[in-house]
């Protein structure tokens, strides 16, 4: 990847994220018009897209950018208010944006005569005499933005050579910051070459700018925040007027070239050393004193210590990484915690006091380790609740029904993947919801429900599982149409007795959609089948409950994370097995006389209550005598209790799940694979898919 | 003659199902290992032979004399594991087959290759790139891509056990 290409992906990646803010802002500013907070955000968000945007030759987003921040700092100034057509046009508008920008990957460019609308709209409400009114506003704001203490500080701002050719003045920067309090301006004009060397499309000025200013360090930062990239620039403050010791001291031209970094501290000292002239000379002339150079040049080292820190104080705060690297950090921990499980197991064979004890401190690390790891890649789910804002707004004004939507839970964390991977499958569900669920406003009042619909999202922890729920209130699944439909499609047969929650899960099946007419927004054949493959893939499940014109509630259980899972490790014959602990509830012996007693039935009697159970040995056609004693573990399947049957239970394993990769995907009951301390595989349970494949055989049977 | 697409040296790893040799482009060979412990996946085709631990990855290992029609593969001093990175639907999935014996590294002129013959050679002619010329013998380069190929493994998965050839 080239220079540029890099930039422009920074760019992009920047905007993106600026965009969505940008949504979430104008969808809040929808329901507060007045917040000047709110206004300002918008106006920023779309400032640095049309800035950055310049510098890397997004001419078209640029142009059209510029239409809407002026618009926006209309409204800044009170020269225009919060309208719905102004959020309805700006939420199109950020849409072209970000079709624009996807453009640049190489797929099509949006709609261009719908930009030109756009920007005719924008145009209309911006009168050309408001124009101008940009920079005095912005300067207001970073005004109040900024502490009111006066502050000079020395800038330096040597941008790249070739900042002209990438569409950038360096001028404009300049007369930014003289328009935010005193300056001085000085071109070092050192570094132009002989006229016959000189390329006339390159800059070889730098600048040093004095400015005293009531602004913060931010707000000077702020000006360059563009050219962040192309540019060397040193900000230090060099004098602050409410100095509380009273001692208001000028720099000597040594010491601001010290400063300045245009001679070391070092050469300065050597050079004072060696001809003192400059330092006698102020001696005698009474103007300063050795003394006070040297005190100078510490305050000045200080000065730079300190800066050094708080900029690394600054940096520190917060990362970008790219998440492959993270998944990198993710698969070393997974080897790391094998690893470990062999140490272990060697130490307990040894009987080694020594190296117990250092595989006890190695698992503790490594335990420590995994949970810090496992973090950096948990996120809130709030980023994909307020995405869905938009899609509500956007769908119930389609579709003309007056739905609100209200989320709590949205900072539960969840692991990277899965927020990613889930925000499909509950799209389809939120459009289900709207589409089919919540009634036309009229309908909802004949139905003596409130006209506005209610779309309600939560997340919250549950053990290692995360359960997201999506309710609406209304009119219900009806059992009846669903069963009417799955006979006619012959999804079952029509004297099939089921509960409702089983007739709900039909239309997770294949092939359904009860959708009387296709609307634009669901009944296109991708039906929840899909939603449920993908909820399956990411090792979670849906529920569905529904009672008729009170709503819908659907709620999807998901795991925290899909690297690693605490697992109970269990054998047959020679093969190794893992559980999930998550779903274990006991472990029982099943004695030669209990199975003769259950007379043939796969049953079990604890405390008092009957629970069936799968053989494994059975189910996977295992060779081998079963031994005497074999042991029961118990889950909850569905809410059931299932009991799997094992030869031997061995305990807890920390499992680092492996894919088994494509070869496998048709494995049934199979969810994966991980390496034991041994070395050798086990295979994880998919206990879901078990109960399921050995209700079928009943069924068979 | 020549086929299609072989230009120019290339070098193959030879390796004997059988008493049969055959031979696959070395640039698809990661690596040979000693047989070893394989898990079986349960409710699996016989010639998947199951899963083993390459340093740290799980790899499924594949019985290609099963996949081929011969009998099980049995284990022996000889016997190995052939990793070989193939190409399924552009992506790249690493996968173990078995072999009786590996024997030698082989350079191969594009005019030593000759198609390979419509009938007789027990295999799908699909799966062979073509046959190897070399010291009065004829080696079987096979299209390790085609034989994993996903519709091979979705029809192979569809049946009962692994006898898919012809």
């Amino acid at each position: 990847m080239s220079m540029t290409d890099k930039h422009k992906e920074v760019f992009r990646e920047e905007a993106s994220e600026l965009l969505a803010e940008l949504e979430g802002s104008l969808l809040e500013l929808e329901e507060t018009p007045q917040d000047a907070d709110l206004i300002g955000r918008v106006f920023r968000a779309m400032h640095t897209i049309k800035g950055s945007g310049a510098m890397f030759g997004f001419d078209e987003i640029v142009s059209f950018t510029h239409e809407i921040e002026t618009v926006f700092d209309l409204v800044r100034n009170g020269k225009a208010t919060v309208t719905k057509e102004l959020i309805d046009l700006t939420l199109e508008a950020r849409d072209q944006i970000r079709a624009m920008l996807d453009a640049a990957d190489g797929e099509p460019a949006g709609d261009k005569t719908k930009r030109v609308k756009l920007v005719a709209a924008f145009k209309k409400m911006a009168p050309a005499s408001a124009k101008g009114s940009l920079d005095e506003k912005s300067k207001k704001t970073k005004k109040e933005e900024a502490e009111s203490e006066l502050i000079t500080y020395r800038i330096r701002f040597r941008p790249v050579a070739d900042i002209i050719t990438r569409g950038i003045n360096p001028l404009m920067f300049l007369s930014d910051l003289s328009e935010m309090g005193e300056s001085t301006i000085v071109a070092q004009t050192c570094d132009i070459p002989l006229m016959t060397d000189l390329d006339p499309e390159m800059c070889y000025t730098y600048w040093d700018i004095i400015l005293t200013t009531e602004f913060g360090i931010d707000a000077i930062k702020d000006v360059f925040i563009f050219v962040e990239d192309e540019c060397e620039l040193k900000i230090d403050v060099i004098d602050r007027l409410t100095g509380t010791d009273g001692e208001v001291s000028v720099k000597k031209v040594g010491e601001i070239l010290a400063e300045r970094g245009d001679i070391s501290a070092e050469s300065l000292q050597n050079v004072l050393n060696k001809q003192k002239r400059i330092g006698e000379l102020l001696v005698e002339e009474g103007l300063v004193s050795s003394d006070q150079i040297q005190t100078a040049l510490t305050e000045q080292k200080h000065i730079q210590g300190v800066r050094d820190k708080r900029q690394k104080v600054e940096t520190d705060t917060s990362i970008r990484v790219a998440s492959e690297k993270l998944d990198m950090l993710v698969n070393l921990v997974g080897e790391l915690v094998t690893v470990q499980a062999r140490l272990t197991q060697t130490a307990a064979n040894n009987n080694n006091p020594e190296l117990l004890l250092i595989s006890e401190e190695v698992e503790r690390l490594s335990a420590e380790l995994r949970d810090n790891t496992m973090s950096i890649r948990m996120l809130p789910i709030g980023s994909t609740f307020s995405k869905f804002k938009r899609l509500v707004r956007d769908l119930s004004n389609e579709l003309h029904k007056e739905i609100e939507l209200t989320t709590d839970g949205a900072e539960t964390e969840l692991d990277k993947t899965v927020i990613d991977k889930l925000g499909d499958p509950m799209v389809h569900l939120i459009r289900n919801s709207i589409d089919h669920g919540i009634e036309l406003p009229d309908e909802r009042e004949a139905a003596g429900k409130p006209r506005r619909g209610n779309l309600h999202l939560s997340a919250r922890h549950s053990g290692a599982n995360v359960l997201i729920e999506i309710i609406d209130d209304g009119k219900g699944l009806d059992p009846d149409v669903i069963r009417a439909k799955a006979v006619e499609k012959g999804l079952i047969s029509h004297d099939a007795s089921l509960t409702d929650k089983e007739i709900f899960s039909l239309i997770l099946l294949p092939g359904f959609s009860t959708a009387k007419t296709v609307t634009n927004v669901s009944g296109r054949g991708v039906g929840m089948d899909v939603v449920k493959k993908a909820i399956d893939s990411l090792r979670g499940s849906i529920e569905i409950e529904s009672e008729k014109n009170i709503g819908t509630t659907i709620t999807l259980k998901l795991p925290l994370t899909l690297a690693i899972i605490d697992g109970l490790l269990v054998n047959i014959e020679q093969d190794s097995f893992v559980l999930p602990l998550s779903a274990v509830q006991e472990c029982i012996e099943l004695t030669e006389k209990e199975r003769a007693a259950a007379h043939g039935k796969n049953t079990v009697t604890v405390r008092g209550e009957l629970v069936p159970y799968i053989s494994l040995r059975e189910q996977f056609d295992m060779a081998g005598q079963k031994p005497a004693i074999e042991q029961v573990v118990i889950t909850e399947v569905n809410g059931m209790r299932v009991g799997f049957v094992v030869d031997h239970v061995i305990g807890e394993h920390q499992t680092v799940l492996k894919n088994l990769g494509r070869f496998y995907k048709e494995a049934d009951g199979i969810s994966g694979a991980t390496i034991l301390g041994n070395g050798s595989v086990a295979l994880i349970l998919d206990t879901q898919k078990l109960v399921e494949s050995a209700e079928k055989r009943e069924v068979a049977r | 003659m020549s086929v299609n697409g072989i230009t120019e040296t290339t070098q193959y790893l030879t390796f004997k199902l059988d008493e049969e040799i055959f031979s696959v482009d070395i640039s698809k060979v990661r690596e040979v290992l000693d047989f070893t412990t394989v898990t079986k996946v349960p409710q699996t085709p016989d010639f998947m032979r199951g899963v083993i631990n390459l340093r740290g990855s799980v790899v499924p290992v594949v019985d290609l004399r099963l996949k081929f029609g011969m009998s099980r593969t049995e284990k022996t001093v000889n016997t190995c594991v052939i990793i070989v990175e193939i190409n399924i639907e552009g992506e790249v999935t690493v996968l173990g087959a078995l072999a009786d014996s590996v024997q030698e590294v082989i350079d191969l002129e594009p005019d030593q290759i000759e198609p390979a013959p419509k009938i007789g050679t027990r295999l799908r002619t699909d799966f062979i790139t073509g046959m190897g010329k070399r010291d009065n013998q004829f080696i079987m380069i096979l299209d390790i891509d085609k034989i994993f190929s996903s519709e091979e493994i979705a029809v192979v998965q569809g049946a009962s056990s692994g006898s898919g050839s012809e």
